[in-house]
């Protein structure tokens, strides 16, 4: 159980002079499982590498437990990384590459072997220690990743892109996998995504970082209800914006006034954001909140359709649940309803 | 067919391989061989009892030979192994100029640079030394192990040495259990080059080592031309077992799986 801070934690690589990471600051609490969010080059493993120690920061600190650990090298530090590509060594039996680091520890050889098949239980690959690396599939190889790291007992632990090279339905079960363990030895964790729905899935909370900077940080619902930047809506799925000018719970735009009382800002210009599944769809025109529009084209996707909808020179999409009787062909005019408890405002830019 | 494709193959490689080692054996047991006969006139060990002679001085220039290829060998792996990690897993300034430097000997005779070499050695007093001789072998010798080496570890990924870091490993452990395993097949065949190279040396042993230092390459070399046949015939059956021995230890890290160009490959 660790509680993780880093403090202005940056990174300048010696040939560029923009930061790979800047300035982050996190406050992890023990126990936790945290995403590091963003797109590939946004210095997420940059901030992974240097919290195990193999990178050492530009500027800023690293805390376990209130105590900084730069000065501490990283094969004392006990943050193990999990690499993307696994990384097994390949001379060595699956046994061996789990036993790897209590080798390293000087424990005795009985007490490796007892522990290494412990550790295959737990992540569920029971008797394949004799196996070479190269006999097991990219899952497995994982799971092996994951016990030779957890063997040591780290006080925190680092996940690379922990699903990104495993097929859809194992990307399921490793997700099951890690957040059981991970919960069961109370291990503060971080992971690397640039996949949203995956940070959202498993992490307590996200830290969203775009071109090495922290652009919020929170639990995973917030980032679809409350984004703190258009381009943070945008990662994470939304596609209906609208501009205008927002004062007094009233958001102003080319397609009239929208009574908005959630705002992430008191007045002046901003966008307006609504998330498709939100967006209400009939035919009357009463009510508050409502235009008229129509119908551009739409696919059904079993659970749900999805909409084009069309109102004078600006589009948006809305998602209508598979049990909706209505169905509303392409062209036919419809109005839709923007529900004010579900409008987010945002800044502008 | 495929059986015949097989033997043919097999006959080929025992032609290639073990025909030139039978006239070396006919000759070193025979006393008088004259042409048209196909075979020795009056057979004889007196080559052999000859050699095995302490006078005839094969054992001192044996061990010679020894001492020089295996400080060769082990110096020039010692070398090539930073330096092949510098060419291969490195950028810096001047790299290029680095790698045409260490490609050099290749390409220059061996003849031209030791004759510069030599008045700088007689100078320092290396000339006519032992460790002039190992000086000059190194030459070459180090320039085809950091090749190999330069190869292996562009093939590397030096990742494997972080996550040995994390898991605990400090710098001389995790050399010793994750990079040499990994290196390891390199590093046979670089030594191997390199004992090959020295061993086999005769001229550039010649011009340093002037006279004094006595190779069994030199050796074999004054018996040859001296015209005593049978005397050379046995001499280069031993000059070649401590090579074949070396060959065929190595052979296995060669070829196949476990060659040296394999690296730590398939980290993906």
């Amino acid at each position: 159980m660790t509680h993780l801070v880093l403090n202005e934690l940056s990174q300048t690589y010696s040939n560029t002079d923009k930061p790979a990471l800047d300035r982050l600051n996190l406050d992890i609490k023990s126990g936790m499982l945290n995403a590091l969010l963003g797109p590939s080059g946004c210095g997420k493993t940059t901030a992974m590498k240097m919290i195990a120690g193999i990178l050492t920061p530009t500027s800023g600190d690293i805390l376990f437990d209130g105590k900084s650990v730069l000065a501490i090298p990283a094969e004392r530090r006990g943050a193990v990384m999990v690499f993307q590509n696994y990384l097994l060594f390949p001379y060595m039996s699956v046994g061996e590459n789990v036993g790897f680091g209590l080798k390293m520890a000087r424990m005795n050889k009985a007490t490796i072997e007892k522990k290494v098949l412990e550790m295959l239980e737990l992540v569920q690959l029971p008797g394949v220690q004799n196996r070479k690396p190269s006999q097991l599939s990219g899952g497995q190889q994982q799971r092996i990743a994951l016990a030779r790291a957890l063997i040591v007992e780290p006080k925190v632990l680092l996940l690379d892109e922990p699903l990104s090279n495993l097929d859809a339905h194992l990307r399921d079960e490793m997700r099951e996998l890690i957040r059981d363990i991970q919960r069961k030895m109370g291990i503060t964790t971080v992971f690397v995504t640039h996949d949203q729905e995956e940070a959202v899935m498993l992490a307590d909370k996200i830290a969203l970082i775009f071109e090495g900077v922290l652009q919020q940080y929170d639990e995973p619902d917030v980032f679809y209800n409350q984004p703190g930047s258009l381009r943070a809506a945008k990662f994470f799925g939304g596609v209906n914006f609208l501009d205008g000018e927002y004062a007094a719970n009233q958001m102003t735009t080319e397609l009239g006034t929208f009574s908005a009382p959630r705002s992430s800002l008191d007045t002046g210009p901003g966008v307006l954001s609504i998330r498709p599944e939100d967006i209400e769809f009939g035919t009357t025109n009463d009510g508050d909140n409502t235009i008229s529009a129509r119908v551009n084209s739409h696919v059904y996707v079993g659970t749900y359709t999805k909409y084009k909808i069309d109102v004078n020179d600006f589009r948006f999409e809305v998602i209508a649940e598979a049990n909706t009787k209505e169905s509303f062909p392409d062209g036919s005019n419809v109005t839709i309803r923007f529900p004010a408890d579900k409008i987010w405002i945002l800044p502008k830019g | 067919m495929n059986r015949i494709i097989r033997w043919f193959a097999m006959t080929m490689i025992i032609i290639w391989v073990v025909a030139p080692f039978i006239p070396l054996w006919l000759w070193s047991f025979s006393l008088r061989w004259r042409f048209p006969n196909l075979l020795p006139e009056v057979w004889s060990p007196r080559a052999w009892l000859y050699l095995l002679k302490p006078s005839s001085g094969v054992l001192d220039a044996t061990i010679d030979s020894l001492v020089i290829a295996v400080v060769v060998t082990v110096v020039s792996v010692a070398i090539a192994i930073p330096a092949g990690r510098a060419l291969g897993l490195y950028r810096f300034r001047g790299k290029r100029f680095m790698e045409f430097l260490i490609l050099a000997p290749t390409i220059i005779p061996g003849l031209a640079s030791v004759f510069g070499v030599h008045g700088l050695f007689l100078r320092y007093h290396l000339a006519n030394s032992l460790v002039g001789v190992i000086l000059v072998h190194l030459i070459s010798s180090v320039t085809y192990a950091t090749m190999v080496m330069w190869g292996v570890f562009s093939n590397y990924n030096p990742e494997f040495e972080e996550q040995g870091r994390v898991l605990g490993a400090n710098p001389i452990r995790n050399f010793r259990y994750v990079t040499w395993p990994a290196i390891f097949p390199g590093i046979v065949v670089a030594a191997l080059f390199s004992f090959l190279l020295s061993w086999y040396q005769y001229l550039l042993t010649l011009i340093i080592g002037g006279g004094k230092v006595q190779t069994l390459a030199m050796l074999l070399f004054n018996f040859a031309r001296s015209g005593d046949r049978p005397v050379a015939g046995a001499l280069s059956i031993i000059f070649m077992i401590p090579a074949l021995i070396v060959l065929f230890v190595t052979s296995r890290y060669l070829t196949g799986e476990n060659a040296a160009v394999s690296g730590l490959g398939g980290g993906r």
